[in-house]
């Protein structure tokens, strides 16, 4: 019988966030399709985390186990998770989009001639569809930046290959059930991995918290040069805020990389988020949508962040900040 | 080193979106176009490698004739020479899942033995960030992703790849080898006046997409239509002079946000 096959990924000793959402994603799909979810993920059959898995149960839950695993390579959990698909052979492979799985999981499925949809964001199933007959799911995923949606579908006979988007889906809320933990033993051979990993290491110590601050001014492209960022200091001053910046901004070193939000940077959830000259490319979003409140301030009435925002100014940033500081230095007297 | 840039020609950032009549894609009448951002941080690496150590660089793209501009610019910025693969129109390569296309790109270098392939991370336009991996998997070769910087060792790389939430790692691979880059990471160079003039005399091999087809396969990913997207909340727009609507905005954070 085929199957919907959730694979997990473990990040500081806990299966992630992202994780569960796809454990989420993967139910969706089972239900829509009257499939079994079954997991799997890299650890010993004694590892402690197994005992952690809730939300729907599953039918089983395949602990990959093996040493040449113990360190991430694209090598080593390609062809550990292909054996796995060799196995199982579910109809559907789910995975969370992480860099990780960026980095193996177009690979595993070339191996299988099929293609990863990769960072979906939207499931829709079509039950209604005659069973001789099914209608393979749509999967949206965003193009462009975020500025527009794409309605994908599968098409023939082969494993369908998708990875979820942070923050698309919401974690299911555990309900009791029984789950088998099954050791999946691959045959690898260290010849086949041929990336050496080194350990991680973080560039410098922290010493901002983002997360501490319940305001953030968060600046992005539109500032245009690092003359200009004067402007928004004084607004963060001006509200007894932090400063946080897009991507481009810290590479450019107008400020610390600590300071950036998203995918490369820190994920944060203050109560205002005042996002300036940020257009709201999807890798920024997933660091930034879970704040209470979304003020953009941007000239392009079309930029992606006004999708995510509660209050929208559209116009230049070098007029409205100012006159946004003064309006804030006038009401706190 | 023979390096190979695996080039992409997408939609300027800020091009206007309408979606055309197919309902598959955006009007690209009116519509300019960019390098693609971090094929952009590719191709500089690729010439860094080369002032260093030697070799070629030969810049790969597949496109549309308009494609061709693209190109030009990574000549003109030291590329040694290129490979256009081109399709007939606008559409011919929307017929290809991510799959096809590497396909069609490992075809066209075959005869290459190049030391090393880049590219980005992934397209600004249809971001799959696939085909760097796709294309080490068809040819047999490591790979690494969002990589920051490279070295080259005695046996092969020492790269640097950039992890989540600010961690890294460095990882050592053998050549020949596949990466894909972050943007970001080093400063773009500019094309001089003397690179644009000898861009135009630097050879620029075309083969038609049909003519590297017959390597690829159906598609097993099919895109059905495009839409804009629907707001995830409902925004608030604030409107006047910008005094006005930075009063109106101080007015919500201290009364409805109570942020102030």
């Amino acid at each position: 019988m085929s199957s919907v096959l959730v694979f997990l990924e473990i990040k500081d000793r806990q299966i992630s966030r992202l994780s569960w959402e796809a454990m989420a994603a993967g139910h969706a799909l089972g239900e829509g399709h009257g499939l079994p979810v079954d997991i799997a993920l890299v650890a010993n059959r004694d590892n402690p985390i197994l005992q952690t898995i809730h939300g729907k149960a599953p039918r089983n839950v395949y602990a990959i186990d093996h040493t040449l695993l113990h360190d991430y390579t694209a090598d080593g959990y390609t062809a550990a998770c292909s054996q796995l698909i060799e196995h199982v052979k579910p109809a559907f492979v789910v995975f969370p989009h992480t860099y990780q799985v960026r980095d193996f999981a177009p690979k595993l499925a070339t191996r299988f001639n099929q293609v990863l949809i990769s960072d979906v964001t939207g499931i829709e199933t079509h039950a209604g569809a005659a069973p001789e007959n099914p209608v393979p799911p749509t999967f949206i995923r965003q193009l462009l930046q975020g500025k527009l949606n794409a309605e994908y579908h599968h098409a023939g006979e082969g494993v369908c290959f998708v990875s979820i988007q942070a923050g698309a889906f919401r974690a299911d809320e555990p309900e009791a059930g029984t789950t088998t933990v099954e050791p999946f033993l691959p045959k690898l051979e260290a010849a086949e991995i041929r990336v050496q990993p080194g350990e991680p290491f973080r560039a410098s110590a922290q010493t901002v918290d983002l997360n501490s601050a319940s305001i953030l001014v968060s600046v992005g492209r539109g500032i245009k040069e690092e003359a200009n960022l004067p402007i928004v200091q004084d607004l963060a001053a001006a509200l007894g805020a932090e400063l946080a910046a897009s991507r481009p901004i810290c590479d450019a070193g107008w400020l610390p990389m600590e300071r950036q939000v998203g995918s490369s940077g820190q994920t944060v959830a203050p109560k205002v988020y005042l996002a300036i000259g940020i257009s709201g490319a999807i890798q920024h979003l997933v660091g930034m949508k879970g704040s209470q409140c979304i003020v953009a301030i941007n000239k392009d009435e079309n930029a992606p962040i006004f999708e995510v925002a509660d209050y929208g100014v559209v116009g230049d940033l070098f007029e409205v900040v100012p006159a946004l500081t003064a309006a804030v230095r006038k009401a706190k007297g | 080193m023979k390096i190979i840039v695996a080039i992409k020609q997408v939609p300027e950032r800020d091009a206007r979106i309408r979606i055309d009549s197919s309902g598959k894609w955006i009007d690209l009448q009116d519509v300019e176009f960019a390098m693609n951002e971090s094929d952009a941080y590719a191709l500089e690496e690729a010439l860094q490698l080369k002032e260093a150590h030697g070799g070629e660089v030969v810049v790969l793209s597949a496109g549309p004739e308009r494609a061709g501009k693209t190109i030009r610019e990574a000549l003109a910025k030291g590329a040694d020479r290129a490979i256009h693969i081109q399709s007939s129109d606008e559409i011919e390569l929307a017929k290809f899942d991510a799959l096809g296309v590497a396909r069609l790109l490992a075809a066209a270098i075959k005869d290459e033995q190049a030391d090393l392939i880049l590219t980005g991370l992934q397209s600004d336009d249809l971001g799959l960030g696939q085909t760097g991996v796709i294309l080490a998997e068809l040819l047999g070769r490591p790979h690494a992703t969002l990589i920051l910087k490279i070295e080259k060792t005695e046996t092969g790389l020492k790269v640097l790849r950039e992890l989540e939430d600010g961690w890294f790692q460095h990882l050592e691979l053998p050549l020949p080898a596949v990466l894909t880059i972050q943007s970001g990471n080093t400063k773009l160079r500019y094309a001089t006046l003397m690179g644009i003039k000898k861009a135009k005399t630097k050879e620029v091999k075309t083969v038609s997409v049909a003519d590297l087809a017959a390597t690829s396969s159906d598609p097993v990913v099919l895109l059905d239509a495009v839409k804009l997207p629907h707001k995830q909340r409902t925004t608030q727009i604030l409107g006047g002079t910008p005094a006005e609507a930075a009063a109106a905005l101080v007015e919500k954070l201290q009364f409805e946000v109570r942020a102030i």
